[in-house]
């Protein structure tokens, strides 16, 4: 900056503070209250530092537990099934989405427009507008409780296939040459040279969707009624049931920190390309 | 935009697109013609026949107080959502483009909010402000503030703006910092050679600069309030009390799923994607400024 001011040097540093301060009670409350017993936690006003409870809270959420006022399933389950999902979304957005525009962008065939525009048009379908008619299809189709249910009708993606797109766009044709004068086609073209060069916007993609992936409420919540198949965003949900006394709000509050960890771990570690995902799916 | 150079075959571009296309149009474009087709339709109570009556479900729909109540609700809502997270993330995110020394601490801390899932987000804030047992419920009674979102319609309002609000800043703070540090740093210095404090420069420099992120992260965060939050609302107040915290999604998936009104919902459904379209040409509009800009 251009001056150096003592005071608004204090200043910028005491409101990021008091931000990250805001943002991160929730997290830390949560902590708290999943190293304590639930009938510590009923006690208002709840203990505001860690307890001793730590390992036995994350092992009966992890293990499920004998009996409990909301679903008792055990939380392990639950990760694979949320980890199961994210990955299957993500590889499958990213796959599909990579050969629509490639299909796109090197091919000269009827109705290319159309395909265009009607992969567009999906950018303005999003689940919650057609809700109902989705679960009736998936339904019929007999998917409902199933990784297939829970992972394909989330898998078209109109920002990825338009993301690949640009970029295809920009490869110099220069390379197309090169490659066909040298024998390849065009699927040998698409792997050995397309798909090393979209190695940055792929990883980017990857962490964007690996989050939505993982986060989906609405559509696990229709297309599954059985606690071996719910993900864990689900799972806690279910935890929550009758007066807020009976909750056992330790395990809750471990349920919700273990289901926020890997998507956390995530941004946090690939923060370069989760800035850039973020970036380029706006474009 | 076309490439010169193109690759020749028949068939290898249907089989690239099949995949794609197969998914779209058994899960994205049958269920929203369907959702069309019964938004003209009364299916009778056992779900064996249904009749054609035209605009009726809408008439119904546009005359019945509960809903318009739902329009005024989520336009409350996505406004608050979005004005409040917007102002807090740029006052943020200047003081951030002014630190030098712990930024990535501060942006790493900011953006955790991200990953958090909207319904896990709604659990955290719940257990805050539970009357009962909440931290924060309870530290307000003590100080004269009675805190009830089961009872008080004010109070859940309140709290699932709160945690919207929470779970958006990490998005919005991410957008501005990158806005800001775009901003040439001639242009700030030669302000302050010409005298400009920091809070005139902010005011007459950063923020007009700043207006085409701004409005983009404005729309952005009312498509955000409209239905990324529907896990919010389950997961905290369930609508309630009565139907104050009932925005249109959380509505839709209550009628058609807990109602069992198909017609109603069909409708319903067919508005929000009426604002769905709007949001998204007000959204492409913006990235035609942008490049010109």
């Amino acid at each position: 900056m251009v001056e150096r001011s003592r005071l608004l040097k204090f200043i910028a540093h005491a409101v990021m503070l008091l931000g990250v301060l805001v943002v991160a009670f929730p997290l830390y409350l949560a902590f708290v209250a999943s190293t304590h017993t639930a009938q510590d936690i009923v006690q208002a006003p709840m203990p505001l530092l860690p307890g001793s409870n730590f390992w036995d809270t994350y092992k009966a959420a992890l293990l499920g537990r004998e009996a409990g006022a909301g679903s008792t399933a055990p939380v392990a389950r639950m990760m694979w099934v949320s980890l199961v999902t994210a990955l299957v979304i993500t590889v499958g957005k990213i796959s599909i989405s990579l050969l629509s525009a490639f299909a796109i962008v090197y091919f000269r065939f009827p109705l290319k427009n159309f395909f265009f525009w009607m992969i567009f048009i999906t950018l303005m379908l999003p689940v919650e507008v057609r809700i109902g008619p989705t679960y009736q299809v998936v339904s019929d189709l007999g998917m409902l409780n199933s990784y297939a249910g829970l992972t394909i009708p989330l898998i078209a993606s109109a920002t990825a296939t338009f993301l690949f797109r640009q970029f295809f766009l920009t490869v110099p044709d220069e390379l197309v040459e090169a490659a066909r004068m040298d024998g390849a086609g065009p699927m040998r073209f698409f792997f050995d040279i397309l798909l090393p060069l979209s190695r940055t916007s792929i990883a980017a993609l990857f962490v964007i969707q690996f989050i939505y992936g993982w986060n989906q409420y609405l559509w696990p919540l229709l297309a599954t009624t059985t606690e071996d198949m719910y993900p864990v965003v689900i799972g806690i949900k279910r935890m929550i049931a009758g007066g807020d006394s009976q909750n056992e709000w330790n395990i809750v509050m471990a349920t919700a920190l273990l289901a926020m960890l890997p998507p956390a771990l995530v941004v946090v570690l690939m923060q370069k390309w989760f800035v850039k995902g973020l970036v380029d799916t706006e474009k | 935009m076309e490439k010169r150079v193109l690759f020749r075959s028949t068939w290898l571009p249907w089989l690239l697109l099949a995949p794609q296309l197969l998914v779209i149009s058994v899960f994205f474009f049958w269920p929203a013609a369907q959702a069309l087709l019964q938004s003209f339709q009364v299916q009778d109570a056992f779900g064996l026949s249904r009749q054609w009556v035209g605009l009726a479900n809408f008439e119904t729909l546009f005359n019945d107080p509960g809903y318009l109540e739902s329009f005024k609700t989520t336009a409350l809502f996505s406004s608050l959502v979005a004005v409040l997270g917007i102002s807090i993330s740029l006052t943020l995110a200047v003081f951030a483009d002014r630190i030098i020394k712990g930024a990535l601490l501060y942006k790493t801390l900011l953006v955790v909010p991200y990953a958090v899932a909207p319904a896990v987000a709604g659990v955290l804030w719940v257990f805050m402000f539970s009357p009962s047992l909440g931290v924060v419920a309870y530290a307000l009674g003590r100080v004269g503030l009675d805190w009830n979102h089961l009872l008080d319609s004010g109070d859940a309002m309140t709290l699932i703006v709160m945690a919207a609000v929470w779970k958006q800043i990490s998005y919005n703070f991410l957008f501005f910092l990158a806005g800001l540090q775009s901003i040439p740093k001639s242009l700030i210095e030669a302000a302050a050679i010409d005298g400009a404090r920091p809070w005139r420069r902010f005011w007459t420099i950063q923020f007009p600069l700043l207006s085409p992120t701004t409005f983009f992260l404005l729309v952005i965060n009312m498509v955000y309030a409209f239905f990324d939050t529907f896990a919010i609302v389950d997961a905290t107040t369930h609508g309630g009390p009565g139907q104050a915290t009932s925005i249109l999604v959380y509505k839709v998936y209550y009628d058609g799923f807990k109602a069992m009104d198909l017609g109603s919902s069909a409708a319903q459904s067919v508005v929000l994607m009426l604002i769905v379209i709007a949001l998204t040409i007000l959204q492409f509009r913006y990235i035609e400024k942008k490049v010109n800009y």
